[in-house]
C-alpha cells in the first residue's frame, strides 16, 4: 500500500524526523486560508501516488502567497499519468546547501532491511545506482538488534563531515528505522534529506510504501489509505479473490496463477497483439469467480477478444471447465473467448467446454494467436 | 539421487486440522509421501487421515523422528511456526502459506542461520522427487522420475513447463518451487549448487520472473560454478514498468529487475532462454545432446 508525501510527513514528524512546515489543501481557497499571509519562498506539490510528478509540472515554486495560491490554481486539476490532481502540499521551501539520499527497503538478497544512503541525492539517484554504484552505501540491519547507533553513525559520517550534523543524520536514521520496523513499511525513502546553509538537517520529500500482508495488524495505516483510480479497481478485484492490473491492450486475459498470468501477457506479446490486463483468478474452480473476473475484463470497453489459460494441478479441469460454462453462462457478451485448458483431467474438460461451441485449442501458443486473430475482426 | 527430499524423508505438516492441511495431508499420503504426524496445539492425540496429532513440533519429533515439515498455517502465524520447526531441530521447513508479512519473514532468518535449517517458501507450491517423496501442494501426476533439476518462483507456470518435460518423455530428479515473495528461503543460487552436486540431475530449469535481480545473481554462478547445462525462462517480459517501488528497488540492485536484463545476464553466461515456456523441452534436448 502506497501513501501520499503529506502522509509519510505526518509519519516523520510522528517519528522525530525534521521537516519542513507545510499544509495540505483541496481547493484553491482552502490555500487561501491555510497559508500566512507572510510572502516567502514556498513549493507547492501535487499529491499523486505515480511517480514523476516534477517532470510532469506538479512542483513549482513560488516567492509569494498569490504566486503560490496561482501555482496551486495551475496544479489542482491536472492530469498526472492519468490521475487527477485532487490534493497539494504547499510547504516552506528552503534554502539547500547539499542534498543526500536515504532510504530504507526490504532486501531479497540480504534476507534483511537494508538502509542505504547516498551524498549525491535527487530524482537522479537511480542513474548514480547505475553509473556509480560505489557512492550508494549499502548496511543490511540485523533484525533481531535493529539499527544499531554504530552503524547509523559510521552511514552519517560518510555523509556529513561536522560532528553536530552527523549526530542530527544519525539520528533520524535510527527514527526512520524504528518507523519502518512498527509500520510494517516496504519502502521508507528520505530523497532528498538536506543540509541548509543555517546547518539543520531536514527532511524535504518523503515517501512510504507497506507491506499489504501485515496490514491486519496496522489500523492506523489503513486508515490512511486513500486509493486513487488504478488502486480502487485493483482493491475491488482484490476483495474478490482476485488478483488484477490494468493494461493498455484490447486482448483480455484470465489465468490461475501469477507466473503463468505473466506468461501468457508475455505470449499475447509475443504473437505481435497487446494484453489488455494481468488477471490472476488463483487456485479454485469457483464459478462465481470466473463470473467476477469476467465482468472486471468486459467492463474494459478496449477488451476486444479474451483468452482464457487454464492449468489444472490439485483443482482438475473437468471442475474448472463446468465454472467456466456455469458462469459464461451467465454472461451474455458478444466478445469472442478462447478458452485453453491443460494439466490434470484436461481431456474431460474440453469435452465439456466443446459442447457450449466455444473455441477451445490445446497450447498457449494457439490460444494467444487466436485470441489475437478474434480481437481483429 | 535428489536433492532435499527422497523416499527417506520423514514429514510432519503444521496445521493438519485446518482446510487444507488436512485436505493437503491426503494428497501428499496418497503420493506416497512419509507423512508421520502433524501439529495442532491442544489437539493432541486426534488422528487426520490416519496421522496422529501432536500439540507441539517438539514432541511430533521426538515420537517420530521426523525431519521435515510442511506450513500451512494462517500468514499471521507463519513465522512463528517456522521457528517452532526450527528450534525443534527440523532440517528442511517448507512453508506453503502466502501472504506471510515480510518482517517476520525477516526475522526468522537469523534463526534459521544459527539452527542449520534449510527453508522452502513461504508462498510457494512446494518440492518433488518424483516417485519419492511430494512435500506441498504440487499436482503429483505431471511429475515422472528423470534426470531433469527445476526451480521456480511460481506456481502453475511450473506446472504448465513440468507437464511439457514428461510430455517429452523428460523426466526429473527433484523440482522445487521457492515462492514468489520478496524475502524467502532457499534460492537460486543455493539450490544450483545442490543440482550440480547431485550426480544424478544432468540438467536445471530455471523458472525467473521479473523483479530483483536473484536471476543475475544466478547467471553469474552458472557461469563460475556450474558445469551442468541450465536452460531459463523469465515470465513478465510484457510486464509495463511502472509497477515498481520508489527509486530504492531500482537501487539496490543497480538495475530495475526487467526481463532485458535478465535475459542478457542469463545468455552472457550460456544459458539459453526459452521465448515461450514451450520451447524449454527442446531447449534441454538439445543441451543434453538427445
Amino acid at each position: 500500500m502506497k501513501i501520499h508525501e503529506y502522509q509519510a510527513r505526518d509519519l516523520f514528524r510522528k517519528y522525530g524526523i525534521p521537516v519542513p512546515d507545510g499544509e495540505l489543501c483541496h481547493s484553491v481557497d482552502e490555500v487561501k486560508k491555510k497559508i500566512s499571509d507572510k510572502d516567502k519562498l514556498r513549493v507547492v506539490k501535487a499529491q499523486v501516488l505515480v511517480g514523476g510528478r516534477g517532470k510532469a509540472g506538479g512542483v513549482k515554486l513560488a516567492t509569494t502567497k498569490s504566486e503560490a495560491i496561482e501555482k496551486a490554481k495551475l496544479i489542482l486539476g491536472m492530469d498526472i499519468k492519468g490521475i487527477t490532481v485532487e490534493k497539494v502540499l504547499v510547504a516552506d521551501a528552503v534554502d539547500i546547501e547539499k542534498e543526500f539520499y536515504v532510504g530504507l527497503i526490504n532486501d531479497r538478497n540480504a534476507k534483511a532491511v537494508t538502509l542505504m544512503a547516498s551524498s549525491e541525492g535527487g530524482v537522479e539517484i537511480e542513474e548514480v545506482a547505475k553509473t556509480n554504484p560505489e557512492k550508494i552505501i549499502k548496511m543490511p540491519i540485523d533484525p533481531t538488534m535493529g539499527l544499531m547507533d554504530w552503524q547509523a553513525r559510521k552511514v552519517a559520517l560518510q555523509l556529513f563531515n561536522d560532528p553536530k550534523q552527523v549526530r542530527q543524520a544519525a539520528e533520524i536514521l535510527v527514527k526512520l528505522y524504528k518507523l519502518y520496523i512498527e509500520t510494517d513499511a516496504s519502502l521508507a525513502e528520505i530523497n532528498p534529506l538536506v543540509l541548509t546553509p543555517d546547518k539543520q538537517v531536514l527532511a524535504i520529500d518523503g515517501k512510504m510504501n507497506f507491506d499489504d500482508n501485515a496490514l491486519f495488524r496496522q489500523k492506523e495505516i489503513i486508515a490512511m489509505r486513500e486509493a486513487d483510480e488504478n488502486e480502487k479497481k485493483e482493491l475491488e478485484a482484490n476483495a474478490k479473490g482476485l488478483s488484477y492490473i490494468k493494461l493498455d491492450g484490447n486482448i483480455g486475459c484470465m489465468v490461475n496463477g501469477a507466473g503463468l498470468a505473466m506468461a501468457t501477457m508475455d505470449m499475447i506479446k509475443l504473437y505481435g497483439g497487446e494484453p489488455a490486463n494481468f488477471l490472476d483468478i488463483g487456485g479454485s474452480s469457483n464459478p462465481q469467480k470466473v463470473v467476477d473476473a469476467m465482468n472486471i475484463l468486459l467492463g474494459d470497453k478496449n477488451v476486444k477478444s479474451v483468452m482464457i489459460n487454464i492449468f489444472g494441478g490439485i483443482t482438475r479441469c473437468d471442475d474448472v471447465a463446468r465454472g467456466l460454462v456455469a458462469a459464461l453462462d451467465q454472461i451474455k457478451t458478444d466478445i469472442p473467448i478462447v478458452i485453453r485448458l491443460s494439466g490434470t483431467n484436461a481431456k474431460e474438460g474440453l469435452e465439456i467446454i466443446e459442447k457450449t461451441g466455444l473455441p477451445v485449442v490445446k497450447t498457449m501458443s494457439e490460444a494467444a494467436q487466436k485470441a489475437i486473430e478474434l480481437s481483429k475482426k | 539421487m535428489s536433492i532435499l527430499i527422497n523416499k527417506d524423508t520423514k514429514v510432519i505438516v503444521q496445521g493438519i486440522t485446518g482446510r487444507d492441511g488436512a485436505f493437503h495431508t491426503s494428497k501428499m499420503k496418497a503420493y506416497g509421501t512419509n507423512i508421520v504426524g502433524g501439529i495442532s496445539p491442544g489437539k493432541a492425540g486426534q488422528q487426520v487421515e490416519g496421522t496422529p496429532v501432536f500439540n507441539t513440533v517438539e514432541d511430533a519429533v521426538k515420537a517420530t523422528g521426523a525431519n521435515a515439515s510442511v506450513i500451512f498455517v494462517p500468514a499471521p502465524f507463519a513465522g512463528d511456526a517456522i521457528l517452532e520447526a526450527s528450534y525443534a531441530g527440523i532440517d528442511l521447513v517448507v512453508c506453503i502459506t502466502e501472504h506471510v508479512p515480510v518482517q517476520d519473514m525477516i526475522r526468522v532468518m537469523p534463526v534459521l542461520e544459527k539452527n542449520g535449517t534449510k527453508l522452502v517458501g513461504a508462498n510457494c507450491p512446494g518440492l518433488i522427487t518424483p516417485g519419492e517423496c511430494l512435500i506441498g501442494i504440487l499436482p503429483g501426476m505431471i511429475f515422472k522420475p528423470g534426470n531433469v533439476g527445476l526451480i521456480s518462483r511460481s506456481g502453475t507456470l511450473t506446472y504448465e513447463v513440468v507437464n511439457m518435460l514428461t510430455e517429452n518423455d523428460l523426466g526429473q530428479t527433484t523440482c522445487v518451487g521457492i515462492g514468489g515473495d520478496s524475502v524467502s528461503g532457499l534460492y537460486f543460487i543455493d539450490l544450483l549448487e545442490m543440482y550440480e552436486n547431485d550426480p544424478k540431475t544432468d540438467a536445471v530449469v530455471v523458472i525467473g520472473e521479473i523483479g530483483g535481480d536473484a536471476e543475475e545473481q544466478a547467471a553469474k554462478f552458472i557461469k563460475e560454478k556450474m558445469t551442468k547445462p541450465v536452460v531459463a525462462f523469465i515470465a513478465g517480459q510484457s510486464a509495463p514498468p511502472g509497477k515498481r517501488m520508489g527509486h530504492a528497488g531500482a537501487i539496490i540492485s543497480s538495475g530495475a529487475g526487467t526481463a532485458e536484463e535478465k535475459i542478457k545476464a542469463f545468455n552472457a553466461a550460456g544459458v539459453p532462454v526459452a521465448k515461450e515456456p514451450s520451447e524449454i523441452p527442446g531447449l534441454i534436448k538439445e543441451k543434453l545432446g538427445l
